[in-house]
């Protein structure tokens, strides 16, 4: 079996706890608006690479992993390739090695199922908290996303819901709020991650000669947005 | 017994001079945090901001305040100078003036000559006279240097031989100075001396008779120094001041001695633990008194200065003293080294602001306490003023009372020295090879000849071949030149008081080093996984450039088909050193460490095979070339620790740039992760690692508004610099260097 790789990251030290080893996976069915890696969406590109060779990979950084480090897969969507994701997985899980999926949800919930079976923690995307903003910001489904969630919970597996707050878009305080209360009706849930809007991705659209849908958004400084959210009580901790 | 020792606990260290003994039986181990930490005293914060003000004063000079044409500096030549008499705790300067320069033309005249023209000054007629008579090492050099030494020089295949200024990298056991005092030191000289009778007195044993004389007149020289001072240190230092105050007096009188290219300090700041928790059981001293001695104390290490020309800062950015101090590691009983003196002397970055000297050397250990590396990751993070170095790979081989000299050259403290020796160029040895020993910018026969490469394409074990054929020839040359360099420097410029402050008997390395490793390993995978092809020149028939057809792995992305590449060539250049005699019988050492001189470097190596062109920078030290490291900073991280350390005892120094975000999220997830990256790395046996956590948009704002960045201080090979201080052409490679950002 193989999959294919957009490609890696040998230290991550933002998705996920620890430093991480960050696989990118290539492919993805939906199209945020956010989306800061344009150049993984496209199915069937990307390097082609067994879990096998790839967990060899990987372990390759296995001092730096103290402290909850270890491998996280994110994307492109790695629920696009979960039998992939599975058997990497599974194989770093015998190594004991802490493995997190970082994901919108969406894909097959049977399939995703044998993903989470050999993930540590999941790293969810709440993108929205309404149906058509669902619609209109990804080309996704908050009702699908809320089910994964509802996996994640009845599999006990550790949860951090991450958002990210645009200005304009989606940083209204019943917006805010919507999100911190459907986080917490996850029992597994352990934090939120808002991650504030930056436009570092500005120069790939460019680049690959894409427009960037929310051209002209303001990036929002994560201190001002500790503040925003403090305001509203929704700051955790 | 003496009172100056009252309350210490006894042992060998009485009867022999043996300070590690000293430490082992007295030190208290610290494992808690920083939050006992003082913060600067109103006198502390006048004399910095006096001495702001002659720094600022300093670089509106041109970035030399003054400099004494007329007096040969010497341990006694200078009257004493102050930065401010009434307030200083801890007194002593190089000359009579701070920061004021002096001439030290031991080394060689031509040197001296030069710095004072830079400068708009001339050496005055007098000194010009008195070195007529006196020969000096740079004299002594140049009379025995043979023609391939000169021609390899001239080319710059061997470059920055200190065959023209000190040759430094000698530290000085200035602890000994406060522990046993001076008189006490001569008398074991003296004793030493007297033993050499009872041999035959051939060239070895004059040779020591007459070193043991000159120690012996240095340490009375200190005495009288000092006495100038108004201070008496033939006796031990009876209390925390006297120690620190006793111990900088050793090291003064050998700054004021030599102008060595690296005047490090040693390991000093547990030993002075040991005084000031002695102060405080007694009720004599306090947090506070004790901060402010280790604060007055570094600065006036911030106050050293030599007098250097403006080629030899082309070399060495930044005026750098490499007054390296090492902090912490682990003693061989498995208690930590690490002191509150450690947290004081990192703490006096904050006191007295960032700064790029005393070159503040962390000794990493897994087993040190989590408190102290928590500490030092968030000083990393806050200053960019720490270099680390492996202590758990240092300690097997040199115990645990060595520290560093210079960069990455650990020594057994007052037990070894090293005769230092600058590095040769890899880069151009490949090209070398390609154009039969011809120098392919100068189109001078440099090696033995042998026909310019005449196929089309480069051929990976055809071109191994011409450059295992090579490789002998360059070793031999340049360990000629060094034993030549180190002969004459023993003969002219002899370190005496820092050999006061050595046992009568040491061990001796010879460091040699390389330059432009990962292009050279580079080069040769760009031959062997992508094609080369030979482009030549038609007025010589030389090939001066290539054309890289294809990919090839590049060093600096964990991928053993190059980095192995590196490792061997690396070992075998090694190998072929091991094979020259030396002077002494030094034991042979290399190290992997460029300082700032890759820049210069990169001018005078022409195009190389994996597609650099002429003038572009070598990468630092044992860095991959910059912006080829693409698989992230651990991958880059994971290549430099498959370099051996067996085959480079004298370091291999790697440089590390990250930028804030890319770090972690909030300072506690940043200094978590950067105690990762250091465990993951040196778990590797890795060496070195010096850290920048910043944003290249700040080192752009520095250089297009150096005004505004007086102080910014950042790691580059092996040493601290003051960004501002650097050629505008360094500071460009500064810039152009891999950081490693968040995806």
């Amino acid at each position: 079996m193989e999959g294919r790789i957009h490609s890696v990251q040998s230290l991550g030290a933002v998705d996920g706890p620890g430093l991480r080893y960050v696989i990118f996976t290539q492919g993805c069915p939906l199209r945020c608006k956010c989306c800061h890696n344009p150049d993984t969406w496209a199915f069937g590109e990307g390097e082609q690479v067994t879990p096998q060779e790839l967990a060899k990979r990987a372990l390759r950084f296995r001092p730096y992993w103290k402290n909850g480090g270890g491998v996280t897969v994110t994307g492109g969507e790695p629920l696009s390739q979960p039998d992939f994701v599975a058997a990497l997985f599974s194989i770093l899980r015998a190594e004991g090695v802490h493995t997190a999926l970082d994901t919108s949800g969406a894909g097959d919930l049977a399939a995703a199922r044998r993903v989470l079976e050999q993930t540590s923690l999941v790293l969810a995307d709440l993108k929205s908290p309404t149906e058509e903003g669902y619609r209109e910001f990804c080309g996704g489904s908050l009702a699908h996303t809320l089910d994964f969630l509802r996996l994640t919970e009845e599999m006990g597996i550790p949860l951090w819901v991450r958002h990210v707050v645009i200005p304009g878009v989606t940083d209204s305080a019943g917006s805010l709020a919507a999100i911190h209360r459907m986080a917490h009706g996850f029992s597994n849930l352990e934090k939120i991650e808002w991650l504030p809007f930056k436009t570092l991705c500005l120069e790939k659209y460019g680049r690959m000669g894409i427009p960037f849908p929310l051209e002209g958004t303001p990036a929002l400084e994560a201190d001002a947005l500790q503040k925003t959210l403090q305001k509203l009580g929704l700051w955790d901790r | 017994m003496n009172h100056a020792w009252n309350g210490f606990v006894a042992g060998n260290w009485q009867s022999e001079i043996d300070v590690r003994d000293f430490i082992q039986k007295n030190y208290t181990p610290y494992t808690g945090d920083e939050s006992f930490l003082a913060s600067s005293t109103p006198r502390t914060l006048a004399l910095r901001a006096k001495f702001e003000q002659l720094l600022a004063a300093e670089r509106r000079n041109g970035g030399c305040l003054a400099v004494d044409t007329d007096t040969v500096i010497g341990i006694t030549s200078f009257a004493p100078g102050y930065l401010d008499r009434e307030k200083e705790l801890i007194v002593g300067l190089q000359t009579d003036q701070p920061l004021k320069r002096a001439c030290n033309p031991y080394g060689g005249m031509r040197m001296v000559r030069q710095a004072c023209k830079a400068y708009g000054a001339q050496v005055s007629e007098k000194i010009e006279e008195e070195f007529r008579l006196h020969k000096t090492h740079n004299d002594g050099v140049f009379d025995a240097y043979p023609a391939d030494v000169r021609e390899a020089r001239h080319c710059g295949l061997i470059t920055g031989l200190p065959d023209a200024y000190g040759r430094g990298r000698i530290i000085g056991d200035y602890r000994r100075v406060a522990l046993y005092g001076i008189d006490r030191l001569i008398e074991e000289k003296k004793k030493d001396k007297a033993a050499l009778a009872n041999g035959d007195f051939l060239q070895d044993t004059i040779r020591a008779a007459e070193e043991l004389a000159d120690q012996i007149r240095a340490l009375e020289d200190m005495k009288k120094m000092a006495a100038a001072y108004g201070y008496d240190i033939s006796a031990p230092a009876a209390n925390a001041r006297e120690a620190v105050q006793w111990l900088y007096f050793g090291y003064l009188a050998a700054i004021k001695e030599q102008n060595g290219a690296a005047m490090s300090l040693g390991r000093v700041s547990t030993f002075l633990d040991i005084y000031f928790e002695r102060d405080f059981a007694a009720g004599t001293l306090t947090e506070s008194g004790a901060q402010e001695l280790m604060d007055d104390f570094v600065l006036k290490l911030r106050m050293a200065r030599h007098l250097r020309t403006p080629d030899y800062n082309e070399l060495f950015g930044g005026d750098p003293m490499w007054i390296t101090e090492s902090l912490g590691g682990m003693g061989e009983d498995g208690r930590t080294l690490v002191t509150k003196n450690c947290f004081r002397m990192l703490h006096t970055l904050y006191n007295l602001g960032s700064s790029a000297e005393p070159n503040l050397t962390v000794l990493w250990s897994e087993q040190l306490p989590e408190a102290w590396k928590r500490y030092i990751a968030r000083v990393s993070c806050e200053t960019d003023a720490i270099q680390y170095e492996n202590d758990d790979l240092m300690r097997p081989r040199f115990g645990d009372d060595y520290a560093i000299a210079c960069c990455v050259s650990a020594m057994k403290v007052g037990k070894q020295m090293q005769f230092f020796g600058a590095r040769a160029n890899l880069a151009k040895l490949v090209l070398l090879a390609i154009n039969g020993g011809r120098d392919e910018l100068k189109n001078e026969q440099v090696g033995p000849a042998m026909p310019v490469w005449d196929e089309e394409y480069l051929d990976y074990d055809k071109l191994l071949e011409r450059i295992d054929f090579y490789r002998p020839w360059l070793a031999k040359t340049y360990a000629s030149a060094m034993n030549i360099i180190h002969y004459m420097h023993d003969k002219y410029a002899y370190e005496k008081a820092q050999m006061a402050l050595h046992d009568s008997t040491v061990h001796r390395f010879m460091s040699f080093g390389i330059a432009g490793m990962s292009c050279m390993a580079d080069s040769l995978s760009a031959v062997k996984y992508a094609r080369v092809r030979c482009i030549r020149s038609p007025e010589t028939g030389l090939v001066t450039d290539f054309e890289v057809e294809g990919e090839y792995p590049a060093f600096g992305n964990d991928d053993d088909r190059v980095d192995l590449i590196a490792k061997e060539q690396v070992e075998k250049f090694f190998r072929a050193l091991q094979a020259c005699p030396l002077y002494r019988d030094a034991q042979h050492t290399l190290s992997i460490l460029t300082i700032t001189s890759n820049v210069m470097y990169g001018k005078k190596t022409g195009n190389t095979p994996d597609g650099r062109k002429q003038g572009q920078p070598l990468a630092p030290g044992a860095n991959p070339m910059s912006g080829r490291d693409v698989s992230g900073a651990l991958a880059s991280l994971n290549s430099v620790a498959k370099l051996d350390y067996d085959v480079c005892m004298d370091g291999i120094s790697n440089t590390f740039s990250i930028v804030p975000d890319a770090l972690g999220k909030s300072e506690p997830e940043r200094i978590d992760n950067l105690v990762n990256i250091l465990t993951g790395y040196f778990a590797q046996g890795a060496h070195h690692l010096n850290v920048n956590v910043l944003n290249r948009e700040t080192l752009i704002a520095a250089y297009e508004h150096p005004d505004q960045y007086p102080s910014l201080t950042i790691r580059v090979s092996g040493y601290a610099v003051n960004f501002a201080k650097l050629s505008r052409e360094q500071q460009r490679e500064v810039i152009s260097r891999t950081f490693h950002v968040a995806v």
